[in-house]
Order: C-alpha cells, then structure tokens, then sequence
C-alpha cells in the first residue's frame, strides 16, 4: 500500500529539497532522456521558471509523440449534491445551507438527452458523499440507466472499498477519479473536520483498492489552494510512480484544480466564499509541463475552472483532455439550470466553440476513445 | 522484376501499412494514407463509432485502395479481445484483424502468452489474424503454428521513433519465418523503415511518424519511397559489409600453384 512509502517522507524535507533545487539542476532534468523523482522537483522549483518556454516546447513535443495531435472531450454530470461531509472550500459541505437534489432516473435521462445533443460520448458522473442516498446501489443503477448512451463512463464520488468498486466496474465503469485534496495530513483535517471524507489514511489507500479492483484508468490530483502546491504536486508525483509500477495494468490521468470561489447559502443575501492567489498562470504552466516532463505516459486533464485564454494556451502544452459547457450543479443542464453550483465557472463556451478552438490549433477533436465492447 | 506480398491469398503492391491514430484531423490522415500509397490501414476499434452510419474515421477511409485493418486496442487479454474481434468483424464486414493485446497501457508492450491464446482461438473463428508482439523469434514460431497470416514484431517501443533497436532478433525471425514478417512500432524515420526492408522485412507499418509530422503528407511520401528503396535493395541482393580485404589470399593461394 502506498500509505506505508508516504509515511516514509517529511513534508519538510521534500519542501526544503525543492526549494534548494538549481539551475543546473533543472538544465540536467531536462537533458535526460527519463526523469526521476528528484528531476520532478527540480522541474517545479522555483529554479525552473527562467526555463519555462524550453520546459514548454519539450512538454509540446513529448506530449504530440505519445498522443498525437489530439485532444480529448469529456462532460461531468452531477447526480446529486447531498453530502455529509464538511470540506471547508466546496460549496455541497453540509454545513453549507443550500437546496440538496438527488436526479430521478427521469430526470438523469434528461440530462444525458442535452450532454448528448452536446456532442458527447465520455462523461463523468460526480456526487457528494451521502450513502443513504447515493450509496454503490444508486451508482450502479446510475451507471445501468445511462449505459447505452455513452462509449466511457467515469465517476467522482466518495472513496469506495474494493468490493463495491468490483460492483461498479462490472457494470461498465472505466475510469474513477479520486484526489487527496491535499497530502498534507495534519491540515487534511481542518480543511475535512467532519464526515467519512476526514479519514486521510482511508482516501489516501483508494487508488490502491482501485488497482486491485481491476479499474482501466484512475485519476489523481489535488486541489491547488490548500497547501503549499509545489509539495502536493510532488506527493502526487510519488503516488503516480507507485502506482504505475503496482497496478501496472491501469492507465493514470492527472488534474491540477486550483480552487474556484463558491457561493455560500448561509448568509443573509448570497455571499461569496474566495481563496488567496495560492498559483498563478506560470506556475500552473511550469506544473503541466514538469508533470509531462517526468511522465510522458500520463494524461492531463483541464477543466472549465480555467479561462479562455489560459484554456486556448494550455491545448498546446501537454494537456491531453479537457471539458467544456459543464455544469456543475445536479440538473444544471437541463432540470435546473439555476441550482447552485459547486464552484463558478470560469470558462464558459460551448463544446462546439471548445472543439472549434482545439481544430483551429491544428488538433483533432476526440470524443470518443474507448468501446464498452472492449471490457465486457 | 518487384516481387509482391501477398497476406493470405491478398496482393499487396505497397509494402507500407499505416496506423490512422494521432493526426490533426481525419482529412489530414486521409490525405497522407492516400500519398503513402498505403493498401491495408489499421483502425483502433475503439475510435470508432460502429453504431452510427457516418463515422468521421470511416468515411475518410473508404476509398479502394484501403483494405481495412480493425485492432483491438484497449483489451488486456485474451477473452476481451475475442469479443472486440467479433464485433469489429461484423461491424466493419472484414476478418482480418491486428491483434493487440497490451495490458501496460504505459509502454503499450504486447502480453506474450495472451496473444498466443487469442491468436489460437480467433484463426479458429476464422479470422485473418496479424498479431502485434515481441520481437520473439520462439513466439513468432508458436504464432506461426497456430495459424497467425503474418506476424507483427515489434522494432522498438512504440511511439517511440528509435527505429530497430530489435535487429539481432528481428533477423531471426525474418530467417525462420514462413509467414510475411511486418515491423511494426518504433519506427520513427524513412530510414528506420528502409532499414527493415533491407533486412529482408516482408512489411511495415507506420503510424506516429507520418501524424505527427509538421507535414504528414510529405512524410507520407517518404515513407513510401523508403519502404520501396529497402525492398529493391534487398531483393537487388545487398553487399555484405566487410571488415577485411579479399584483395589477396595467402593462407590459401599455394592450392592454385
């Protein structure tokens, strides 16, 4: 289990080992034709930003030799935003007093009716962690009921044991997603006070029950705002170097959220919940380009949380799959548009304009790379 | 005179396959299969859509010099890729099928004892079977035993563009062989390619060098040229490399006293 090399490691260590990180050292990174761990944090030192645009033009080319000139288009939809957990930066933690919805099967159908129209073919279906009403049953029944309309079905939902990822899969589940949030263990706590989701051991052993269930692809990442970024990226670097050699037979996708603001529903009038400047654009771009760098396999995966300009720059720079039109609020597509969201949206254009802009950067459109007959 | 491949009872005039993955557009690919000269395309079964009429991938791939080649791509062993061959058979109406099987979806390296199961079982199902593997020439035997129409060694890692790093095994599988021997994967420049023809390869296939280019269409074209160059050399019969000189004979002149 991963857990048993993480506690191996002081937080502080690896953050003053990247701090002391050089020039040279971020030159010899680049030169070598595989990187190491040590390599990846030289890349996302400080060092490394006088050497972004050459760290851009090797991420542009490692990136084009394994994927080609492609870009693959992915939809979350929500199912529900009922959640007994308190995360301090989403707008579902349950002491956030907003309307809880969980969709109908009529009502998912309607929502998959507009993804569709939409153009999609691989979505992604999100929950928060209410297991009364959106336990392994609802998901599985989720996962039967949209089955026919789509060729890659994913999931975001509470950590599940192995056994209950087995149900899942065997009803067509591809890809699950699960970030840390943050690797940093004793602030896990203040960010996730209360509910299952507290339990840091718990979350941080899911992408090893993933292995072991067998899954196609697993996501991993952590919320940019929590914590010092450049050691939870490095936490995730050493997961991703774990878990490719352990479930060797899985894929792996990595996300870089930075967090959103959130509208919260307690106060009087609505009120808006912000996060300081934890990232800025160069730094995420040194992330995209230092994570293909040390990993020329693993996918990157770009959502709406970003902007337009950012979005149009970073199809060039390693990401391999990215969103567009999401909404992320249960019904947003077509039941209830207005419902409160679980962050804003920063990009806001439509698959097509999305689509558009990715052929216009000389890229293919993909909306489709995996067949259900390929797992049955 | 040229001779011809020919692939279970099929005539090929090019001896260059191609991949239909990673381009910038299906019209791209289209236009650089076509200027390949390319006559057997392999298309991964999971990009297609076989449930809708007017699949983007599939349209720009009919046309009469295009014989296609579904693979199975996604599947990690044997049973899986027995169901995705049936469909791709009666959804894209050919039994010839690349056999994939990689379950490391990092380097995409084919699994050895799956393939050689599936292989077994789908020439039974009557399928035209190429098998991508290892560059195994003890493989490439079994493969032949259980009725595989070619073998597909692999001549570097691929996507890779290294080119044949499997040469000393590659020239044993071209010697022992029976069937045609296509090399596939790796191969990242027209002089990888014409490396292995010169080598005596029957074939090869091609995919990320052409797509990936800053100019499929032209690289399409040199590719082409290669293979054709590799091959007249080859059956123009190549000069042996020496490290010595034959300009004398002193051990052996005093027989001719």
């Amino acid at each position: 289990m991963f857990k048993e090399i993480f506690d191996t490691y002081s937080r502080e260590e690896v953050k003053q080992s990247i701090l002391a990180k050089t020039s040279i050292d971020v030159l010899l990174a680049l030169q070598r034709e595989k990187r190491t761990l040590e390599d990846f944090k030289a890349l996302i030192s400080p060092a490394a930003a006088p050497h972004l645009e050459q760290m851009a033009q090797l991420s542009h080319n490692l990136t084009q030799k394994r994927f080609g000139k492609t870009i693959q288009m992915y939809v979350p939809l929500y199912l529900s935003n009922e959640c007994q957990n308190i995360c301090t930066y989403c707008a579902f933690s349950y002491d956030n007093k907003i309307k809880r919805k969980t969709l109908s099967d009529e009502e998912i159908l309607r929502e998959v009716a507009v993804i569709k129209e939409m153009g999609y073919d691989h979505v992604l279906l999100v929950t928060g962690e209410a297991n009364q009403t959106v336990g392994v049953d609802y998901l599985k029944h989720a996962i039967q009921l949209i089955k026919p309309y789509f060729s890659l079905i994913s999931i975001e939902v509470q950590p599940l044991d192995q056994a209950e990822y087995e149900i899942l899969l065997g009803e067509g589940l591809n890809t699950v997603l699960v970030y840390q949030e943050t690797y940093h263990k004793e602030n896990y706590k203040i960010h996730h006070p209360k509910g299952k989701k507290s339990n840091f051991d718990y979350r941080l052993e899911t992408p090893d029950r993933l292995g072991q269930a067998g899954v196609h692809k697993i996501g991993l990442g952590v919320l940019i705002g929590l914590e010092d970024w450049r050691v939870d990226c490095f936490f995730t670097a050493l997961h991703l170097d774990y878990l490719e050699k352990t479930h060797w037979q899985t894929k792996y996708s990595i996300s870089f959220p930075r967090l959103r603001p959130i509208e919260l529903g307690n106060a009087e009038a609505s009120a808006m919940k912000s996060f300081a400047e934890f990232m800025t654009d160069k730094e995420l771009v040194q992330l995209i380009c230092a994570y293909r760098i040390f990993n020329e396999e693993v996918e990157l995966s770009l959502s709406t949380r970003e902007s337009e300009k950012f979005r149009n720059h970073a199809i060039k720079l390693g990401i391999t799959s990215i969103s567009a039109g999401s909404k992320t609020n249960p019904g947003g597509y077509a039941v209830e548009p207005q419902s409160l969201e679980q962050f804003e949206i920063s990009d806001e254009r439509t698959p097509k304009e999305i689509a558009n802009m990715i052929m216009q950067q000389g890229y293919e459109v993909v909306w489709k790379d995996w067949d259900k007959v390929l797992s049955m | 005179m040229k001779k011809e491949l020919i692939i279970a009872g099929k005539i090929f005039h090019s001896r260059l396959f191609t991949g239909t993955g990673k381009f910038s557009s299906s019209k791209l690919m289209e236009e650089a299969l076509l200027a390949s000269g390319s006559e057997l395309v392999t298309v991964a079964l999971k990009r297609v859509n076989i449930e809708k009429e007017n699949d983007d991938i599939l349209n720009h791939l009919s046309h009469a010099q295009f014989s296609l080649l579904p693979n199975t791509s996604g599947v990690r062993n044997a049973k899986e890729a027995i169901f995705a061959a049936q469909l791709a058979r009666e959804a894209l109406e050919t039994n010839w099928l690349k056999l994939e099987i990689h379950p490391d979806p990092k380097y995409l390296l084919p699994d050895p004892i799956e393939t050689l199961r599936a292989a077994e079982e789908l020439v039974k199902l009557g399928f035209i079977v190429l098998p991508y593997m290892h560059a195994d020439p003890v493989l490439c035997k079994r493969l032949e035993e259980v009725g595989v129409a070619a073998v597909m060694p692999l001549g570097s890692v691929i996507g890779s563009n290294k080119g044949i790093r499997t040469q000393d095994f590659l020239e044993i599988i071209i010697e022992q062989s029976k069937v045609p021997v296509v090399v596939d994967a790796g191969l990242g420049a027209p002089s990888h390619a014409a490396a292995a023809m010169e080598m005596g390869a029957d074939a090869v296939l091609v995919n990320t060098a052409i797509a990936v280019s800053q100019n499929p269409v032209q690289m399409a074209i040199a590719f082409k040229m290669a293979v054709e160059a590799g091959r007249m050399a080859f059956e123009a019969k190549l000069a042996q490399p020496k490290n010595f000189a034959e300009a004398s004979s002193p051990l052996t002149s005093f027989l001719e006293d």
